[in-house]
């Protein structure tokens, strides 16, 4: 069964659905965006109980000719890496279309404030058939095996999102969604030139970057081919110093978009690096490593301190995205099994805990027209269950023991330290940082003496509710036990270490061991 | 140690439901916390209910565990695959191990009754239970996970629960302020602890604490050592309250004090003794980490009770007292096998006659509407006896007035350490009788002398559900100590988890530190009844000395933080803020510019003609196909 093929129709045709209804009949649209959404997401439960960890590395492979003339396939499969990034999207798509229900509407009950929620420029229905043809893609880019097909997808990607952001978002949604296209085209830019120049080089006629591991044997070809990809992927992350254009368009894109941009979007970036960039480029990426972890452990350190100096809060959430960024990036470039099993763990657990935190953050800015932290306070006094989830996807951006985020930033700290100690350690203190973003935020927003223009805040309603509850559940359970998942990610993260030509992926040399070699 | 290879140490029996005492409290916070209003009426009592389910699993493992041969005290019991390859979840029933969850429980539950009388007005009691048992499931996690990662988690959740009782009342700004300063100072800590433990696995190859303590630690050099050691200590001053890491401790007063007793007295803050006495063996393998370890004791146990002397407030001289207290017992753990005993029995008694006091002071404020300025009491005795005769025995206790628990267990560390550096040992004695000032002070200020109550405070008796806990933890407060103490009762006991010392020390009841310490002791009590007994106690706090300002401001402990880290923190912040809106952004806005040859181009692409857009992704998509055309039939 041609199982991914078929995820990525589904969500298609619903959007092609959607977008086929008669004029007014946005109520509709939202409920067939939620059940094709829903469906999307029970294919892809259905497909990822019959994927067998520790089978053959890619599964439900699907390969057909294209571009014959330059070797172009359409070629899709999945390893554990791309399958549990897959099953994120798939989650987050149904909660985002449920929490985004009244978004596209640009209802406001924002009383007599000056509101930053202003009127949309399209309507409610073309706003759920973007998200439909946005997961398509999402499922597609991260089940490319072809590079050019990858390449279609990640530019392609843009699209959806670019009018998501300008049709739908705030004030200054026009600015924030140019800054995001300009700069996503000029990190695909130089990506495309990397890939037309790695299809030259390799001279094998194809695209299929199975058959690419290996090929590129010169060191100095293999360092530009990686600079091409790197820096697309840099700025898609983003990486320190390409950050930039992440908290404008974080901030005027509907917590809906947010979720996903922040979420999925940016992990094609983190995944591109471990997928191309270390596979195909082995030594190259040993060059770059110290470079890589600089710019990791600055954004890591960087993003938490900008994060502490935010006065808006979707801002304030985007930078901390940025930190957790350094994060995945150190992970994966730490080159150990658990450091980099640990930062494809936090791909996901970002983008559960990191969309709680817009879903909650919009639901607040719904009631009160304004994202400035400054115009709430006491909010749990009058809603003490958003509040409360508030609280809960906070700490999980804190990476608090016992949810999700803390498996996976221990993972990456340790690993790293087995190799790095000194960039750990420095990483490390992003956990102090993290606590004084968090906490401060919560103490401004939801503590303290109730504001007047919070007085008439209701608590989380029925479909709020729906919401909130899956993410916390799913935090919850994955901080207690994450090991379905990294058993899935485990053999994969192996496999790319091999690829990547790494030999030592454990790097402890334990007294114990000493002693024995000793003898 | 034996060698746990020699004995099967996984364990069936009431042991192997052991971990039944942390999913107890913890159903029972879930139950609460999903429940919401519909909790409300029965909520206090499922909160108890659960925490005396607890207590009762922890006292038949220690019933079982008493009936096994010594050597086999350390059950495993096995829970499940936590981050694979790295830990599993599992817990270690050692003597070590059942002395505090006994205590965590014990003390525990009677705080958890207590609280059903603090808290019957308030309206989230049911809230409250709700993280009260959230914390007893924390913390037993805490003590007794078998590996570092385990205890790192309890050790967080420990500190969430703190979080969230200190600012219970979190409408009110200084509670949410306290809550907040309490976390991330304990964030710190926690930074250096998480250091420790990666050192730890990159040394030893595991997290377990069989497997580690099983390893020769000779051959691990002594530097690593050192540093593991000095690590795991900032860890345990953030969680308990010592140099440098005190100063949130004293704001953590903030909370109800059923609170201040349990977690921030008996319990948690001790958590940091815990840590080391459980890795002794790496301390013992560093005669540096250790030395460290008894400085930051013997700085804080003054400095605490510096602090104490000149507090008005009756919770955070408590508070004062706690960090001195806390600094005897880490002196204690920094003597090797010598001290654990007397430490981890001193933070025994302690968790008695402290909980017992915070209890007692919380009655008091319970009878005058809140009031916790001792310049406001005097002359309590007469109308609430139960109150003060539990306190007065709790006080004595603290003091080191012979035969009762104190006296023993405080005693013992003295001893040790005197035998150990001499130094340090007549620095303990000092604080001892800073200790005899402070406390009598209290008791003068509170339950004696005149009346100088606010003209609306009508003071009564706590109802039974109060004063009961405070009876049986006075109890604990006169025998524990003699208990434990007698014939190494407890140093016996504690010897398959922490070794013995080469010799057994003997208890004498005549010695030189001893009676020095009881005539310091007497000295501070004399002092204290002339200046707070016999003599008026003037309302309004007089100015005081130099001295007295130090160390009313805590030591300047705040002061300091903010001169060194909150201001330059603040600028940091403010800098980089800056920068990242006009440095890189602003660059990367002008570069575009540039390209774009005038800003003004650049605008107009700003206002967003969508058709350009689509067009130019167009003729990328062009450009894109056409060199590959090119490319192909090269």
């Amino acid at each position: 069964m041609p199982w991914l093929s078929i995820l990525m129709a589904v969500p298609v045709l619903g959007a092609v659905g959607v977008a086929l209804l008669p004029k007014g009949s946005d109520k509709l649209a939202k409920q067939v965006a939620l059940l094709v959404s829903l469906v999307v997401l029970a294919l892809t439960i259905a497909m990822a109980v019959q994927f067998s960890p520790n089978g053959n590395r890619f599964q439900f492979e699907e390969k057909y000719s294209w571009i014959p003339s330059f070797g172009v396939h359409y070629g899709v499969a999945v390893d554990g890496i791309a399958l549990v990034l897959i099953a994120l999207s798939a989650v987050l798509v149904p909660i985002v279309v449920l929490a985004s229900w009244h978004d596209a509407e640009g209802a406001t009950r924002a009383l007599d404030l000056k509101s930053e929620l202003i009127p949309p420029k399209r309507s409610a229905k073309t706003y759920f058939a973007l998200l439909l043809v946005l997961e398509a893609m999402m499922i597609g880019v991260f089940a490319a095996t072809d590079i050019f097909l990858f390449y279609v997808f990640f530019e392609a990607m843009l699209i959806p999102m670019y009018f998501m952001i300008g049709s739908y978002g705030g004030v200054q949604r026009s600015y924030a969604a140019v800054k995001f296209l300009l700069y996503s085209l000029f990190g695909g830019l130089l990506m495309l030139v990397a890939v037309i120049a790695l299809y030259v080089v390799a001279e094998k006629n194809t695209f299929m970057y199975p058959e690419l591991i290996g090929v590129i044997q010169d060191p100095t070809t293999q360092k530009w081919l990686f600079a091409g990809f790197f820096i697309a992927f840099a700025v898609k992350a983003p990486l320190w110093p390409f950050h930039t254009w992440l908290p404008d368009a974080a901030a005027q894109a509907p917590a809906g978009a947010a979720v996903l941009l922040v979420g999925v979007l940016d992990k094609v970036g983190t995944y591109g690096m471990l997928r191309f960039c270390l596979e195909l480029f082995p030594d190259a990426s040993k060059f770059f490593t110290p470079l890589v972890i600089v710019l990791s452990v600055i954004g890591i350190i960087y993003g938490a301190i900008v994060a502490i100096g935010q006065t808006d809060m979707k801002r304030l959430i985007a930078y901390t995205s940025i930190s957790h960024f350094g994060f995945i990036a150190l992970g994966v470039f730490a080159m150990t099994q658990n450091a980099q099993a640990g930062a494809t763990l936090y791909m996901v657990n970002h983008g559960f805990s990191t969309g709680a935190l817009f879903l909650l953050a919009g639901f607040l800015i719904h009631r009160r027209g304004s994202s400035q932290i400054a115009d709430y306070g006491g909010v749990q006094k009058v809603a003490p269950l958003l509040a409360g989830s508030f609280l809960i996807a906070g700490l999980s951006g804190l990476a608090l023991p016992g949810l999700s985020s803390f498996v996976s930033e221990f993972m990456v700290l340790i690993g790293t330290y087995e190799r790095y100690a000194i960039p750990a350690i420095i990483g490390a203190l992003g956990v102090i940082l993290a606590a004084i973003y968090i906490l401060w935020m919560y103490k401004r927003t939801m503590n303290g003496p109730t504001a007047e223009s919070v007085k008439g805040f209701t608590d989380l309603d029925g479909r709020e509710k729906w919401v909130v509850a899956p993410l916390i559940a799913v935090i919850i359970a994955l901080g207690f036990f994450p090991k379905p998942v990294l058993d899935v990610i485990n053999p994969a993260v192996d496999k790319t270490l091999d690829s990547a030509q790494v030999l030592d992926k454990k790097p402890v040399s334990t007294v114990a061991e000493k002693k024995g070699a000793g003898q | 140690m034996q060698s746990p290879a020699e004995i099967d140490l996984h364990s069936g029996g009431v042991i192997g439901l052991s971990w039944l005492m942390i999913a107890l409290p913890l159903l029972g916070a879930a139950v609460l916390m999903l429940g919401g209003r519909r909790t409300d009426r029965w909520g206090h009592l499922l909160g108890v209910l659960m925490s005396l389910g607890a207590f009762a699993v922890a006292a038949a493992s220690f019933v079982e565990l008493l009936g096994m041969s010594p050597a086999e005290r350390r059950r495993e019991v096995g829970l499940y695959e936590f981050i694979p390859g790295m830990a599993d979840l599992g817990l270690l029933i050692d003597p070590l191990s059942i002395s505090f969850a006994l205590l965590i429980t014990g003390v525990g539950s009677l705080i958890h009754i207590y609280s059903i009388g603090y808290m019957s007005h308030d309206h989230d009691r049911r809230r409250f239970f709700s993280y009260l048992n959230l914390f007893v499931a924390a913390m037993l996690l805490l003590v007794l996970s078998d590996n570092y990662l385990g205890l790192f988690v309890g050790w967080e959740g420990v500190g969430l629960a703190s979080y969230l009782l200190i600012g219970f009342w979190q409408f009110k700004p200084s509670a949410a302020t306290a809550a907040q300063k309490a976390f991330i100072v304990n964030r710190v800590g926690d930074f250096g602890l998480l250091i420790g433990i990666f050192t730890i696995w990159t040394t030893f190859g595991s997290l377990g604490f069989r497997e580690i303590f099983s390893q020769d630690p000779g051959t691990a050099s002594s530097g690593t050592m050192t540093a593991i050691g000095l690590l795991l200590l900032v860890g345990a001053c953030g969680k308990s309250a010592q140099l440098p890491l005190q100063s949130w401790l004293l704001d953590a007063m903030e909370g109800p004090t059923p609170v201040s007793a349990l977690i921030h007295a008996a319990t948690m803050v001790t958590a940091g003794v815990y840590l080391v006495v459980r890795s002794g063996f790496f301390f013992e393998a560093s005669a540096t980490a250790q030395l460290v370890v008894t400085i930051v004791g013997v700085a804080t146990l003054l400095a605490g009770a510096i602090i104490g002397c000149a507090k008005d407030d009756i919770k955070k001289g408590l508070a004062g007292s706690t960090m001195s207290q806390i600094g005897y017992m880490m002196l204690g753990a920094g003597l090797g096998p010598a001290g654990y005993a007397f430490a981890i029995g001193h933070l025994i008694t302690h968790g008695f006659f402290k909980a017992n006091m915070f209890l007692g002071a919380g009655s008091v404020m319970h009878a005058m509407n809140d009031e916790v300025d001792m310049r406001r009491y005097g002359g309590l005795f007469s109308v609430m006896k139960i109150t003060a005769v539990t306190f007065v025995i709790g006080y004595l206790a603290i003091i080191g007035f012979p035969l009762l628990s104190g006296y023993f267990t405080k005693d013992g560390i003295i001893e040790t350490a005197m035998h150990h550096n001499q130094i340090l040992g007549w620095l303990a004695v000092a604080g001892a009788g800073l200790t005899g000032f402070y406390m009598s002070r209290m008791v003068f200020m509170t339950f004696f002398g005149k009346k100088r109550w606010a003209d609306d405070a009508h003071p009564h008796e706590s109802p039974a559900v109060m004063t009961w806990p405070l009876i049986i933890l006075a109890i604990g407060s006169i025998g524990l100590g003699a208990f434990l103490v007698l014939g190494n009762r407890f140093m016996t006991f504690l010897a398959p988890a922490v070794g013995l010392p080469q010799e057994l020390p003997e208890f004498h009841f005549v010695s030189t530190p001893g009676l020095a310490t009881l005539a310091l002791v007497a000295v501070g009590a004399a002092f204290a009844w002339f200046r707070y007994g016999a003599a008026e106690v003037p309302v309004l706090a007089p100015r005081g000395s130099f001295l007295t300002a130090f160390a009313r401001r805590d030591l300047y402990g705040d002061a300091l933080n903010e001169a060194l880290l909150m201001r330059p923190g603040q600028w940091l912040t403010r800098i980089a803020v800056f920068f990242d809106n006009r440095g890189v952004d602003g660059l990367v806005n002008g570069l575009a510019a540039g390209i774009g040859g005038t800003s003004g181009r650049l605008r107009r692409v700003q206002t967003g003609y969508v058709r350009s857009y689509a067009l130019s992704i167009l003729f990328g998509a062009a450009a894109v196909v056409g060199a590959l055309l090119y490319v192909g039939n090269m």
